[in-house]
């Protein structure tokens, strides 16, 4: 057992923590948030350029660093710390998670691009009907000579408006929910007949409602196989959701040391109000919680090459004991920072805001529990 | 004991739902439905229908232009709202300061203001709050000095909800810096559009412009302004918190959000594809918050009909507020819950016309900053850990 990192994954860390505690600072994150185009690509070419952390996870043969889940785990939870708002969860853990895996001459080009920092994707998945069930899906892929044509409406594709390529999945076969008949497209953001609406999301990013209305791809957009590809989807968003774990880790360790560092200057009846016995509890709750959080996100990141139904089980386990966490954490920093807490100038809220969307990406603690009970408590039954 | 209505309390009811379906306006209804921000005059339109029926002042002696209805009625009538889904009346002259008025103020005083309080023609904001004294808020430092006929005040308040409308503020400020805390404070009555006073916008988590800055800079304020005796504010402040705690569980309009609560369960599938009502998690959240909302009405209830019986509200409505407001978030996350991916979007500013693609269903639209804001209620009125010391003090005697 070795829970330590490696030397060029601690400086993988340290030099983007250095990185953003210079040049992401919440004002400038505040400011970004509010401009058209709602990102920074300068940022992302200095993720690709100056710090290489784009390539961290991909191998050598991708031109990547070599590494894998563990330097996704250590980027995120960095990006968690700061509120980054580009597309590393998406375009990296996602597209990049689908690309590897998938592989052929297509992926692997793809993959250059990613590394290089030209490349930015987003995962059309989720439709307005199928809640958290990867397998409720209306939107059809259907032959057409070689390609395909895809159609269909995707809900809520974060970070859509800043994406040069989509990953979408469709129905080849079966009938909606069905296992079978899924499976999944690479698409150019600029394909004829796929539109977007894009918007803000509360958390200060941006998504877009995608539509695809008889959009053709060619044969090499297909990623795996014809009609088998849930699997490959169920195991690109557990490492997703490992990832966002880590993210939630970065972002809830930020609410609990905001928390203790305003309870400490915040003076009311004559004290700080960290010397009451009663904020006291709750804050010691918080830093539980936040340190507990890091355990199940490595918890659920060592097990993402485990077999499937381990892997589901740690990640969703994981996701279910955090998206508590964002809750029970965020809320307690909201309240003991009293009304400063509800406003917006503070970084505080911000923090808050983005676990609380991340209490209910890929899955909400609900569907995770449930998910937990379907596969470990099978064997009882 | 008895839990009937009597054919009285029926007749009333029935007399007052009619009333409310014909007169609230067609303008506003729904507003509150999908939970909109809600301009001045949409708060003025509903007030001065209920001020010209009498009725916009329940809880008011007869004398000063109260309905005169019993504490059963006062009960039926907010809960007609609620099921109306009406927008609520502004609490800063009904049932803040009026009450104070008319309880400490002068004859004058009480034919200056109470008229145009009931009316709408005067609309009110707290002055209380100030940086460095929320719950601590006998430590308020705003200093009111006397000069001849006035007081001349400087100081900054914070948190003054939709003090951005606001004709009229009522302050506590300090007249006695030597004193004790409690004993040097004085309640004023400012008119806002005096020179000094600056008003400015705080943005809350959701966007929203609720609450603001109110920045004194020698305000002059005629002495005959002053609410009850000088450096005798707190028996009025206080007076005030115990009135605003009254109705601040929020029975009603939390049972009218369980309502809409179901509604969206009815209308969403959850992960299998069945209404996400019929989901036994989700189910059984509903059924939870339902059991928890009915403990709480039935205590208030009791606390109504001691209050019949001619006591006044005591500490034990702080359990109201503290019940009331964690009942008020619980609903708040459910929806948010219940929205699915549709709770991430942010509306405010986008264009939803007709030719635009819609965005998800209009119920989840204001779901995640209703979610955020609704946080404020654990804080505010006495933040749940001062009403929880509150009890212990004052109930159990620790």
């Amino acid at each position: 057992m070795d829970f330590n990192f490696t030397e060029e994954q601690s400086m993988l860390r340290d030099a983007l923590a250095r990185y953003l505690a210079d040049r992401y600072d919440f004002e400038t994150r505040r400011g970004i948030t509010r401009t058209d185009a709602g990102w920074q690509p300068a940022v992302w070419r200095a993720f690709a350029e100056e710090l290489g952390i784009l390539g961290a996870a991909f191998s050598e043969a991708h031109g990547g660093l070599g590494g894998g889940a563990v330097e996704n785990m250590i980027v995120m939870e960095e990006l968690g710390k700061a509120l980054v708002i580009e597309p590393y969860l998406e375009t990296v853990v996602v597209g990049g998670g689908f690309l590897k895996h998938a592989g052929g001459a297509a992926a692997d080009a793809l993959i250059g691009q990613i590394i290089a920092g030209t490349a930015t994707c987003a995962f059309a998945h989720a439709e307005p009907q199928g809640r958290y069930n990867l397998a409720d899906l209306k939107t059809t892929a259907t032959r057409d000579g070689a390609g395909w044509r895809l159609s269909g409406h995707k809900a809520v594709v974060t970070a859509a408006p800043w994406a040069s390529h989509l990953i979408v999945t469709a129905r080849t076969g079966g009938g909606q929910r069905e296992r079978d008949g899924v499976s999944v497209f690479l698409v150019e953001k600029g394909a004829a007949g796929l539109t977007t609406r894009d918007y803000p999301t509360v958390d200060g990013r941006r998504a877009s409602e995608v539509y695809l209305e008889n959009v053709a791809v060619g044969a090499e957009a297909l990623l795996g196989n014809e009609g088998n590809g849930l699997p490959l989807v169920e195991r690109v968003v557990d490492e997703a959701t490992a990832a966002l774990c880590a993210e939630a880790s970065g972002c809830l360790k930020k609410l609990h040391e905001g928390t203790l560092d305003y309870a400490r200057q915040r003076k009311q009846f004559g004290t700080p109000i960290a010397s009451f016995q009663v904020l006291q509890h709750r804050m010691v709750d918080m830093f539980m919680a936040a340190e507990q959080a890091v355990s199940m996100t490595y918890m659920a990141t060592l097990n993402l090459d485990a077999e499937a139904r381990e892997r589901a089980i740690a990640v969703s386990s994981a996701k279910a004991f955090i998206g508590k966490a964002c809750q029970s954490v965020g809320q307690s920093a909201i309240q003991i920072h009293g009304g400063m807490g509800m406003t917006d100038e503070l970084a505080i809220g911000h923090y808050f805001k983005r676990a609380t969307l991340i209490e209910g990406l890929y899955g909400s603690v609900a569907y995770h529990l449930r998910r937990c009970e379907a596969l470990s408590l099978a064997d009882a039954a | 004991m008895n839990l009937e209505f009597s054919a009285d309390d029926i007749a009333f009811r029935d007399e007052v739902r009619a009333f409310i379906a014909e007169a609230y306006p067609a303008h506003l209804r729904g507003k509150m439905e999908e939970g909109e921000e809600l301009s001045k005059e949409d708060y003025l339109a509903w007030h001065r229908i209920l001020a010209a029926k009498g009725w916009v002042a329940p809880g008011w002696p007869v004398e000063y232009g109260g309905p005169g209805w019993t504490a059963t009625q006062r009960y039926i009538w907010s809960e007609e709202l609620a099921r109306a889904d009406t927008i609520p009346i502004l609490p800063f002259g009904i049932n803040m300061v009026g009450p104070v008025i008319y309880t400490f103020g002068t004859p004058e005083q009480k034919a200056r203001f109470l008229p145009p309080s009931l009316s709408g023609d005067i609309w009110w904001c707290q002055g209380y709050s100030e940086p460095g004294a929320g719950s601590d808020l006998a430590s308020l430092r705003t200093r009111a000095e006397r000069d001849g006929d006035f007081y001349i005040v400087n100081g900054q308040k914070t948190w003054t909800t939709l003090g951005q409308h606001a004709d009229w503020g009522f302050f506590l400020v300090r007249t006695d810096p030597a004193a004790k805390p409690q004993e040097g404070i004085s309640f004023l009555l400012i008119d806002m559009k005096t020179p000094g006073i600056t008003v400015r916008p705080i943005i809350t988590l959701g966007g929203e412009h609720e609450v603001n800055e109110v920045w004194l800079e020698n305000v002059k304020v005629p002495v005959e302004n002053r609410i009850f005796h000088e450096n005798k504010g707190w028996t009025c402040a206080k007076f005030l918190l115990a009135h605003e705690r009254t109705g601040i569980a929020g029975v009603a309009r939390s049972k009218r959000g369980i309502e809409r609560i179901k509604a969206m369960a009815r209308a969403e599938a959850g992960d299998d594809g069945q209404p996400l009502i019929r989901d036994p998690d989700f189910a059984r959240k509903i059924v939870e918050l339902e059991i928890d909302l009915k403990a709480l009405e039935f205590t208030e209830l009791r606390t109504l009909a001691s209050e019949s019986a001619g006591k006044g509200p005591g500490p034990e409505s702080s359990l109201l507020k503290i019940k009331g407001t964690e009942i008020q978030q619980r609903i708040t996350e459910l929806a948010l819950e219940a929205a699915g991916h549709y709770g991430a979007p942010y509306f405010r500013g986008i264009n939803q016309d007709g030719n635009a693609f819609p965005i998800g269903p209009d119920y989840s639209r204001r779901v995640a900053p209703t979610y955020f804001n609704m946080r404020k209620t654990s804080i505010y009125g006495g933040s749940n850990e001062i009403q929880r010391n509150i009890i212990a003090k004052m109930v159990l005697g620790l």
